[in-house]
């Protein structure tokens, strides 16, 4: 009979059953493989055939409620290709200004809402206490700020599209809406608060990086590609721009690749055991072609960030680098995550003191010019592309979407499996395993609505199963 | 002590929970009525036992959806149908004029390079009911919440209601779908 074992750590509530970690173990005891199940599959590749595309922007937002926004503006500029047209530079402009709204609040609620309470009380305090409702002693006025912070964000949203989550404010050819004068002059009110509110999260982590100093190595410190959008002269990118691909020695590999030409450079790999797709990077294989995306890799990236405050704080990032001039541990996408939102609120401030923002040239007409259309934007959780085939009238043939979240996939996988390796102690599974697999995941603020419904903090049931499948050790955390 | 609340997510897109989140400084507020025992955004593993309201967030779509709303229902004195997902099947049922095997060929082995893989470990993940259904459908609920997602005003009117021992008659200015 073999040997080999598998733990199984269910995550019950948080994910409510969406998603689950298995680690197997050779015969040996030692740790083989680790995997990250996702369960959820709702299928919008399918039933979005026959809509027309002008409904896809209201549609798709409903895949995920974190980062409507960005469902949103990825499908209008899929639409916009379809028009075949460009739109007016103020219709442009506002939907830079709605993306970098999501990234603020999506970033400030990883954060704030569901990071902080780890940091404040600690990765081994009561798990009834451990969520932002329990910071609320003791933290009040940490967490109001966060509150806050993510509140200037989902107004950005709200200001311009009536109302913060499913606006149906974009459209292919551009926005619906314009700015007026008394909104901007509302949200320009917000700027310093917001500045100073990032500040203080960005004390806060360093705190936390010199109290976890330790640990800090084993969380997904490994090599891997990194894909994000640039600008043409390197810049960090969010909406438009081409995309970089650099490798974990820091080598730029590919850059200024064509979004539309995506299918050229990432294949989808699927597995019997997730839902979740493995995205890897085509021109090395399967596996090999492991990547990241999101806020490490596009800081991993990017030669530079146009703002000051953020691009000064990119510098003390890149510091952290080594020699290798690329970020290779997870941990640091909090920290990524961080400048960002400076980055966003810098650029906010610069986009609402521009007198364009107020132009009420916001949409251009076309009829339907191309059967296919590719749209592309960096959401907070990393590059999301859609990609429509239409008939003549419009109509939906066929969709695909390479969501953000997924092309993480092959890297939470090793992370876990880091993890794993690092913590596991025999067939014990102890209280600190659970801890830091939790941890290593939450790095990659996974957006599981996009792909598989997990936020917050991740209650686990770990069971080590023998290959009879009976239960020979088990430890759940409530 | 302090009224227990859960709030629940099935087959939906999160859009609910993140806007009861939008009612922002208001949650410090609730913070002190009432006690959060069973929540995405928090970290107890099971559902507890004795929840005096539930808020249902989502369709049930699959076996493990459709196993947790039975869980709900055993174990809450008051259950909410939560957003249009719960309440209609909404965005979530959108699937419904396909079979589970069609959506999934579409996306595993139609848009799949190399070797198409169907998931199929249903050990390990949920296996799709062959419809997705509103909540009611499955378990019996005490009140609706409409929209996609309510608005922060109606979860905040919803739940005073609630804690003050009356079951939420909404206003007509909240009774939209969308
Ligand atoms: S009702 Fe709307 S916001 Fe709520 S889960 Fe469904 S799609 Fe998302």
């Amino acid at each position: 009979m073999s040997l080999t074992k598998t733990i199984t750590i269910e995550p019950v509530t948080r994910i409510e059953g969406h998603a689950k970690i298995t680690i197997h173990l050779d015969d040996k005891g030692s740790v083989s493989d680790a995997r990250f199940h996702v369960n959820e599959f709702r299928g919008f590749e399918k039933f979005c055939e026959g809509r027309l595309m002008w409904e896809m922007p209201g549609i798709t937002s409903r895949i995920c409620g974190i980062c409507p926004a960005s469902h949103l503006v990825t499908s209008a500029k899929a639409g916009d290709d379809i028009l075949a047209i460009g739109i007016p530079e103020t219709a442009e402009k506002l939907r830079r200004m709605l993306t970098l709204g999501q990234w603020t609040q999506s970033h400030a609620l990883s954060f704030f809402h569901l990071s902080s309470p780890d940091f404040l009380l600690g990765f081994d305090s009561e798990p009834a206490k451990r969520n932002i409702f329990g910071l609320m002693d003791g933290h009040k006025d940490f967490i109001r700020r966060g509150i806050r912070l993510r509140k200037f964000g989902q107004e950005i949203i709200e200001t311009l599209g009536g109302r913060r989550i499913h606006t149906p404010w974009a459209v292919a050819g551009g926005v619906r809406e314009p700015l007026g004068v008394k909104e901007r002059d509302h949200l320009l009110t917000w700027i310093p608060e917001a500045k100073e509110t990032t500040f203080l999260a960005l004390d806060t982590l360093k705190k936390i990086h010199e109290k976890f100093a330790q640990d800090i190595p084993n969380y997904g410190n490994f090599r891997s590609l990194y894909v994000g959008l640039v600008g043409e002269d390197g810049r960090l990118e969010y909406y438009g721009g081409k995309l970089r691909v650099r490798d974990g020695n820091g080598n730029t590999i590919a850059d200024q690749l064509e979004p539309r030409e995506y299918q050229k450079y990432f294949g989808e790999h699927s597995e019997t055991w997730s839902y979740l797709k493995f995205p890897y990077y085509k021109p090395l294989s399967y596996k090999k072609g492991m990547y990241r995306v999101g806020p490490l890799a596009r800081l991993n990236v990017c030669d530079y960030i146009e703002t000051p405050l953020a691009e000064a704080e990119r510098k003390v990032f890149n510091g952290l680098t080594g020699n290798l001039d690329v970020m290779n541990n997870s941990f640091y996408y909090h920290y990524a995550r961080l400048i960002e939102i400076l980055f966003a609120v810098e650029k906010i401030e610069m986009l609402l003191n521009d007198p364009v923002i107020l132009s009420e040239d916001i949409r251009s007409k076309a009829m339907i010019n191309r059967r296919e259309g590719v749209g592309v934007c960096e959401a907070p959780r990393g590059v999301l592309f859609h990609h429509y085939h239409v008939d003549d009238d419009g109509v939906i043939q066929k969709v695909n979407m390479l969501i953000a979240t997924a092309q993480n996939n092959l890297a939470m996988n090793r992370t876990i499996r880091q993890l794993a390796m690092q913590y596991l102690d025999g067939a014990t599974i102890t209280e600190g395993l659970l801890n830091r697999i939790e941890a290593g995941i939450r790095c990659y603020d996974p957006c599981l609505s996009c792909s598989t419904h997990a936020i917050g903090q991740m209650p686990l049931l770990v069971q080590l199963v023998d290959a009879g499948n009976k239960v020979v050790a088990e430890r759940r955390r409530r | 002590m302090k009224p227990k609340v859960a709030t629940v997510w099935l087959g939906g897109c999160s859009g609910c929970h993140m806007s009861f989140l939008d009612m922002d400084e208001r949650l410090i507020e609730l913070a002190d009525k009432i006690e959060l025992v069973y929540s995405p955004i928090a970290d107890v593993k099971h559902f507890p036992k004795d929840v005096d309201v539930a808020l249902v967030e989502g369709a049930v779509s699959n076996v493990e959806n459709e196993e947790m709303a039975r869980i709900i229902r055993r174990s809450s004195k008051f259950v909410l149908s939560f957003g249009d997902c719960a309440t209609t099947g909404n965005v979530t049922a959108m699937r419904n004029q396909f079979s589970p095997d069609e959506i999934m060929h579409r996306a595993y082995v139609e848009l799949a390079d190399g070797d198409p893989t169907i998931p199929s470990e249903f050990t390990t993940i949920a296996k799709l009911l062959p419809q997705a259904k509103p909540l009611h459908e499955i378990i019996k609920v005490d009140a609706f919440l409409h929209g996609c997602p309510p608005t922060p005003d109606q979860i905040w009117f919803a739940i005073s209601e609630l804690l003050a021992g009356r079951t939420p008659e909404l206003p007509n200015v909240y009774l939209r779908y969308g």
